[in-house]
């Protein structure tokens, strides 16, 4: 197996604003199985912020542990990273976010890691509104122990092994609606179209978003009763396709009216969103639920973006945090001393 | 677009650039990768399978291969295709009892007229077959330009003496010291069929030019002076030496006039010296040896005092090119040169001539005075038991294409002599296998190296100046040549797909260095090249394209760029995507003449 990817590249491959091409966005050459839905979505994320120009050096890479955790080391291979404890990126990710607001954070997470152990700290990132993308690399099992049922984990879906999952399975991003996420998307690994310009959106939302990726593991769960197979997953997606378009370029696509939906982000970006049904709103909590509930009572994978509130605040406003990140103020600035404390106390008073 | 049809061996083919571009298509990879193992002989038995005269070759060839080398559009160089054959045949061990022998009689017999590589091509490949083959040469040995007009000091005769052996060893009987002068009379002593590879033998002069008659005794033409010198007929020549023309025989007429006693040798060339026909390596060959080369100098007059040459003038030029393509050479209108010398050698072309061939032999000539030949791939004349290759054929080429007429013209004999058609020939002989070692290995080093190519150390210029039988080029040692060959890329090793496996998991697309892969919905070619992750636009180069996969995409994979680094087919879950060795040897008269495992 080859640990080394060959140092050649197309000699006419594009560049962006930045001067780099997608290669400068790359990491290690990946150890997970061939063919895993993962590495398709590392894909996705290299291409996102080449898309996007990106400098590599702004954004910071977090994860807990699991297949999907061990992914920021296959992308972004000249960024920061963190590799934390077991369902405790979130902590981590707001730590960093509210210590140095200016880098662009990229939480990479799996259903383990989120749905199950991580479970706790997931909600209250989503509570904070902190300011990240969060991504989960949904594949319904637990590939890394050799494929059980994960908590995300359809109902009668069948394993490996042959036995069917007799729980309900946790739906991530109907939770994250309901907890008031600001971004909610739900996407496919196999479908870069849709994820690229979803993974763009989310980076330059200011907030907390949020993004279900479902990521057929290709090893222990592209079985025949799977849910979550690369071919159940399509043919039961029911994708709303998304453009986005950065603040400075010049928007080109055409819609229909009526089926399409603009949303301009508070940078100036804007998302063109293909709606699944004329009524749909992006904006609405009650109809990004009914449309999730409904696509899942037919069996349909209901993918694109959900909701999106963009004017949403995030952990930093709202708790009127330093706008400098830690790391360019002074001694003085960051530990003013006792008499400042003492005038603080004596407010309290 | 439509989808690949990969049972097609041509569409493979195609995808080997070098072996493509070889006129004898030497299966390349295949021997450089056997370099690479130190199994120097059985890359020399590969090569000398498909062309012949590998130790000749690996000093002198032409090289088509090596400006379509894959290796040169993902850098700057190509693989150094040529001197790693040259490898093969200098570290070989003894191969004369592995090469066939002459067949059992079977009762027919061929002349051969002139005794160059295409004719020695025809003999090797018709002796194991039983044919009684007659040589006939006006020289006193064999191989014909390939002695007379390249010099030593590019080519030992020692390599080129064992290599003809090889084939006169196959019970060639050799009529030499003989010039053909009659094709009627060749055609009255029953032979079965008459093979024609005499070569362009006329040198081009310039006998309009003022001057030519007087200075007759110092100006020579070009080819005949080599082949005087070859044959030591000539062993000086003046100071100081003009050179016209600006092809490979000026290159080794003013190479060679430095070793006989010109100090002051010039080549001067109407053209721009882009535009040269000579190789670059042999350009820059002669510039090491002290020769300058003077370009848009167009000849214009030999000047004579007191009945000897003095020396040349010429007018100047410069090159307009139209929009046609065409390029014409307009004088700048300064004052005409004078370049002062001894002696002028003309190397300025050559053309075919037949005066030996009669008019009655039915044999009929088009009026570039080259034979007229059924296509070129039967070299079958007018009169139907002669055939024509070689220079002879379509006019001055170089060795491997005379080789590549060889072969052809061999297996039209067969056919004809056995009474068969000739445009029913043999298959070219295929194989494609997979290279899977384990769970993500594969049989070949697929991983491609990044060393710049080596660069062939050269004999010390005073001492190979002294001397016309010192050879310049040393050729590689082995560690050299072991990372030159780890440079090939093995495109024979092909990616084949098959898309009735795919699950569209995008992987290969993903991890594909040179990003040749892309998934995407089908259309006409042209929209298809614009749509690609990277759009292709080397037309020359395919699109691989599947058939309709479950999401309604297809694959399609431009082969310009790939490194064939197996990526791709290790990420593939369901093998979708094998790495197989393709392996293909042109159709022969006889096939099959080595045995290499």
């Amino acid at each position: 197996m080859s640990y080394y990817k060959p140092k050649f590249q197309h000699p006419k491959l594009p560049k962006n604003s930045l001067g780099y091409t997608v290669a400068d966005y790359d990491g290690s050459i990946s150890t997970l199985c061939a063919g895993c839905g993962h590495d398709s979505i590392s894909a996705a994320i290299r291409n996102a912020c080449f898309l996007s120009s990106i400098p590599p050096h702004r954004i910071a890479k977090l994860s807990g542990i699991g297949c999907s955790s061990k992914m920021p080391t296959y992308f972004l291979g000249r960024s920061h990273g963190f590799n934390s404890v077991h369902g405790r990126m979130p902590s981590v990710a707001t730590g960093a976010s509210v210590a140095n607001r200016d880098l662009i954070y990229l939480g990479v997470s799996g259903d383990g890691d989120t749905a199950s152990i991580g479970m706790g700290q997931f909600v209250h990132l989503i509570r904070r509104n902190v300011n990240m993308t969060y991504i989960v690399a949904n594949n319904g099992c637990y590939g890394l122990t050799k494929g059980q049922d994960s908590a995300t984990a359809d109902l009668g879906s069948v394993g490996k092994y042959g036995t069917q999952n007799p729980f309900e399975g946790i739906d991530l991003a109907s939770l994250a609606v309901l907890q008031g996420a600001s971004f909610v998307a739900r996407s496919f690994s196999g479908d870069k179209e849709q994820l690229e310009p979803l993974i763009r959106a989310a980076m330059a939302h200011r907030g907390f978003a949020f993004i279900d990726v479902v990521s057929p593991c290709v090893t222990f769960a592209n079985n025949v009763g799977s849910t979550k197979s690369y071919a159940a997953t399509r043919d039961n997606l029911e994708a709303m396709p998304v453009d986005f378009v950065p603040m400075r370029e010049e928007i080109r696509t055409q819609y229909k009216e009526g089926s399409s939906q603009t949303v301009t982000l508070h940078d100036g970006s804007i998302i063109h969103l293909h709606k699944a049904s004329k009524d749909h709103k992006a904006d609405s909590r009650e109809d990004a639920l009914m449309a999730l509930q409904a696509a899942d009572r037919t069996g349909k994978v209901l993918t694109g973006l959900l909701y999106l509130d963009p004017t949403s605040q995030d952990l930093n406003h709202t708790l009127e945090l330093a706008s400098q990140p830690l790391n360019s103020m002074g001694k003085d600035e960051l530990c003013p001393g006792s008499r400042v404390l003492k005038s603080i106390n004596e407010g309290l008073r | 677009m439509r989808a690949t049809d990969t049972t097609n061996p041509e569409y493979f083919h195609k995808v080997v650039d070098c072996q493509y571009a070889c006129p004898a298509h030497t299966p390349v990879p295949a021997y450089i990768r056997l370099i690479a193992q130190q199994r120097y002989t059985d890359a020399y038995l590969i090569n000398w399978e498909s062309n012949v005269f590998p130790g000749v070759l690996g000093r002198t060839c032409d090289r088509p291969c090596e400006p379509a080398c894959r290796r040169g559009r993902v850098e700057e160089e190509p693989v150094a295709i040529c001197r790693l054959k040259r490898v093969a045949a200098d570290f070989k061990d003894e191969v004369a009892e592995m090469l066939p022998k002459a067949g059992p009689p079977n009762g027919k017999k061929v002349a051969l007229i002139g005794a160059g590589p295409a004719s020695l091509t025809v003999a090797r490949d018709l002796a194991p077959l039983g044919y009684e083959l007659h040589l006939y040469d006006e020289q006193t040995k064999g191989g014909g330009f390939m002695r007379s007009q390249i010099p030593s000091f590019r080519l030992p005769e020692s390599v080129l003496d064992e290599e003809i052996g090889y084939i006169l060893d196959m019970g060639i009987t050799t009529v030499f010291n003989t010039y053909v002068d009659s094709m009627a009379d060749m055609l009255t002593k029953g032979y079965d069929a008459v093979f024609v590879g005499s070569g362009a033998p006329k040198g081009r002069d310039l006998p309009k030019l003022p001057g030519r008659k007087e200075a007759d005794a110092n100006i020579h033409i070009g080819i005949n002076w080599l082949a005087s010198v070859a044959f030591e007929h000539i062993k000086e020549i003046g100071k100081r030496v003009i050179v016209l023309g600006g092809g490979n025989t000026a290159m080794d007429c003013c190479r060679t006039s430095r070793r006989l006693g010109g100090e002051d040798v010039k080549v001067i060339v109407r053209s721009p010296f882009e535009d040269m026909k000579a190789s670059p390596w042999e350009k820059e060959d002669a510039m090491h040896e002290g020769i300058p080369i003077i370009d848009n100098h167009v000849p214009r007059e030999f000047v004579v005092e007191d009945g000897k040459l003095v020396g040349m003038t010429f007018e100047k030029v410069k090159a307009v090119y139209h929009r046609d393509g065409r390029r014409e050479l307009v004088p700048t209108g300064e004052e005409p040169e004078f370049f002062p010398c001894d002696d002028v050698l003309v190397a300025i072309g050559q053309e075919n001539a037949f005066p030996w061939i009669e008019k009655e032999t039915g044999i009929r000539f088009t009026s570039w005075g080259t034979p007229i030949i059924n296509d070129d791939e039967t070299f079958q004349s007018t009169r139907k038991e002669v055939f024509f290759g070689g220079d002879s054929a379509f006019g001055p080429s170089n060795i491997i294409t005379a080789v590549a007429h060889g072969h052809k013209a061999a297996v039209s004999i067969d056919l004809y002599c056995q009474g068969k058609d000739l445009s029913k020939r043999p298959p070219p002989d295929v194989t494609l296998v997979g290279q899977k070692m384990g769970i993500h290995e594969w049989s070949y080093d697929s991983i491609p190296i990044t060393d710049e190519r080596k660069i062939v150390p050269l004999e010390d210029l005073k001492k190979s100046l002294s001397d016309r039988m010192v050879e310049v080029e040393l050729g590689f040692d082995p560690e050299t040549a072991f990372i030159e060959a780890e440079r090939c890329l093995n495109c024979d090793a092909q990616t084949v797909f098959t898309d009735s496996n795919c699950i569209e998991c995008d992987a290969c697309a993903d991890i594909c260095p040179t990003s040749c892969i892309t998934f995407t919905q089908n259309a006409p070619e042209k929209e298809l090249r614009g749509k690609l992750i990277v759009p292709a636009e080397n037309p020359e180069q395919d699109l691989y394209v599947s058939g309709k996969l479950p999401t309604g995409r297809v694959m399609v994979k431009d082969e310009d760029v790939c490194l064939h680094c197996g990526l791709c087919a290790e990420r593939c879950p369901t093998a979708a995507w094998d790495m197989q060795m393709f392996f293909y040897n042109v159709s022969k008269a006889t096939p099959n003449l080595v045995d290499v495992k």
